[in-house]
């Protein structure tokens, strides 16, 4: 009985960082309907600036967390305005292609100037420290990542329900034309967007890099997000959220009851299955246009 | 009378597509104006053009509004001259609610206090969407999509209002209600730049008169006597002139108009 709580417990914190990347693709593909395959290294290149501040200009956490999301939005920023936004006559396929080629490039830069092993983050929670409630092991990392993913959400939840820049680049996602005949410019919330979505997926990677720092550590959160996104719909934020936290605990229970092995690969047969059985996503809602 | 808006000798492609072939008018300030002409003629693509809603178009030619060159600009910096445009097959936001689609509607606006109150005035226009301020656009039925479109586009207080066919698939008594508030925003003091279906109607409650072809204008004019016009009442209101059996001319209705 411990063990199943156990791995639970493991299952959802691991969920939170799948959640995050989920959420962020979501944001994205919502307003530029194109699946981002760099946003795991976006996460990647801020997780190690974050850790250039903190080591080579001995930063404090705060102020260095605090440079980092400014970064991650800059660059999400400047990833929009600077290449997708001069993609001609873009179409999905050659988005997709253009997002690679920028996944690419910033593997191979973070590989090139931090080098391939594995490094450490000077994070003040190591990945050991552990609470210990009821014979239950929880570590502190997995509770910061939790409560971090949730805070993000709620934030998120409220930016995107009550304010009008949120309800602006909801309507802009809704209906491209329509946003641009009441006043809103389309272009920079498409901007701000990839801004926000990289951040959010920062805080995935700063919290994913205590534990694994080295160029492919957003392999598998990356793609565990994506997953998790198909899973919920691709644009639905609540669905993607659901769908990340079910991998996750699905997946640590198979691992502890079935295979450890084959662990990471359960999230591709779910989605498969998802992909057959109801292509639209779990959470997926439709309306018809009228005419 | 001055012209709010002047458009002089545009010319619109889609790619290769001529669509517009030097089209002039003007719309003067307080008016109603209506364009008309059959499907195909153009008449969504002038108005698209003036909103700069077609990449890179028009290719030759000035728009004016009130005095000032807009063409080439982006569509929000033509939004912000006050110009608001109810678009062909209304273009809602499947998943905002009617309150969040009128305060999308007053994007561009600061003032809090004036948003509300108008938010008000379109509820007093289409009380039915007040019964669904909290719910979906997606949905809501097509009529009251197409009074939404109308109460996003006064919201910013226009202006000039630029519709396109208002009154596309509502039922006869919508139509004649929809053209009743038309009217009723005009008298407010905003101008009225008019696409049309159903020339009928837009005759009767505009001032001038413009009928498109091909992507030219044929013929332009006082609405009532467009009205009145052997030519117009044959090709656009539906009404055959022939000569009956006892050798005098009658007017018949040669197809219902949709
Ligand atoms: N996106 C487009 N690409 C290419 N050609 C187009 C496009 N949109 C319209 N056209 C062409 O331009 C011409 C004018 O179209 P437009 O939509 O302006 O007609 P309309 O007068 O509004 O007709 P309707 O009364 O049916 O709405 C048509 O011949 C049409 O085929
Ligand atoms: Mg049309």
């Amino acid at each position: 009985m411990i063990d199943f709580i156990q791995m639970i417990v493991s299952g959802i914190a691991v969920g939170s960082s799948y959640a995050l990347m989920g959420l962020a693709m979501v944001i994205i593909y919502k307003t530029s309907e194109v699946p981002n395959f760099a946003q795991g290294e976006m996460a990647l290149i801020s997780s190690f600036f974050a850790m250039m501040l903190l080591t080579s200009f001995h930063l404090s956490v705060y102020l260095a967390f605090f440079f980092t999301l400014v970064f991650a939005v800059l660059l999400g920023c400047f990833l929009e305005f600077a290449i997708l936004r001069r993609a001609k006559e873009p179409n999905v396929l050659g988005m997709i292609v253009i997002t690679i080629g920028i996944e690419m490039i910033l593997l191979g830069f973070v590989s090139w100037k931090f080098g391939a092993e594995q490094k450490t983050m000077p994070f003040p929670i190591g990945p050991y420290d552990s609470l210990i409630i009821r014979d239950i092991f929880i570590s502190k990392l997995e509770v910061l990542t939790l409560v971090a993913a949730l805070l993000l959400m709620i934030v998120l939840f409220l930016f995107f329900k009550f304010t009008k820049l949120g309800l602006a680049m909801k309507a802009t996602q809704q209906n491209r034309v329509a946003a641009q005949i009441v006043g809103i410019r389309t272009n920079r919330i498409l901007m701000i967007t990839w801004g926000i979505s990289s951040l959010v997926g920062a805080v995935a990677g700063l919290l994913i890099s205590p534990t694994i720092m080295h160029p492919y550590m957003m392999w598998d959160p990356m793609l565990k997000g994506f997953a998790a996104a198909v899973m919920g719909g691709m644009t639905s934020l609540p669905g993607a959220v659901v769908a990340a936290y079910l991998l996750g605990i699905i997946e640590n229970l198979f691992g502890g009851y079935v295979s450890i092995e084959f662990k990471t690969v359960v999230a591709f047969v779910i989605i498969v299955l998802v992909l057959c059985i109801r292509p639209s996503g779990l959470f997926a809602r439709h309306y018809v246009k009228k005419v | 009378m001055t012209a709010l808006l002047e458009v002089k000798n545009i010319e619109t492609y889609y790619d290769l597509v001529y669509a517009i072939r030097g089209a002039s008018f003007a719309v003067e300030e307080g008016s109603i104006t209506a364009i008309l002409g059959n499907n195909g003629a153009g008449k969504s693509t002038i108005l698209k053009t003036i909103m700069a809603l077609i990449k890179d178009q028009p290719e030759k030619g000035v728009i004016e509004f009130d005095g000032v060159p807009i063409q080439n600009r982006d569509t929000d910096e033509i939004v912000r001259k006050g110009i608001a445009y109810v678009p062909e097959g209304r273009e809602i936001f499947e998943e905002l609610t009617v309150h969040e689609h009128l305060l999308m509607g007053a994007y561009l606006r600061k003032d809090t206090p004036g948003v509300k109150q108008d938010i008000e005035k379109v509820f007093a226009y289409f009380p039915v969407l007040k019964q669904r301020t909290h719910q979906w656009a997606g949905t809501l039925s097509g009529g009251e999509q197409q009074m939404l479109a109308i109460g996003r586009a006064l919201m910013l207080r226009p202006r000039l209002m630029i519709l396109d066919e208002p009154s596309l698939g509502l039922s006869p008594i919508l139509v004649k209600e929809i053209f009743a508030i038309i009217r009723e925003i005009n008298l407010t003091g905003t101008t009225i730049l008019l696409v049309e279906q159903n020339a009928n109607m837009a005759l009767s409650i505009s001032g001038t008169g413009l009928i498109l072809e091909n992507g030219r204008f044929v013929m332009k004019g006082n609405s009532t006597d467009l009205l009145e016009d052997k030519d117009v009442k044959e090709f656009y209101l539906g009404i055959k002139s022939e000569t009956s059996a006892k050798g005098y001319q009658r007017w018949k209705r040669k197809k219902a108009w949709r």
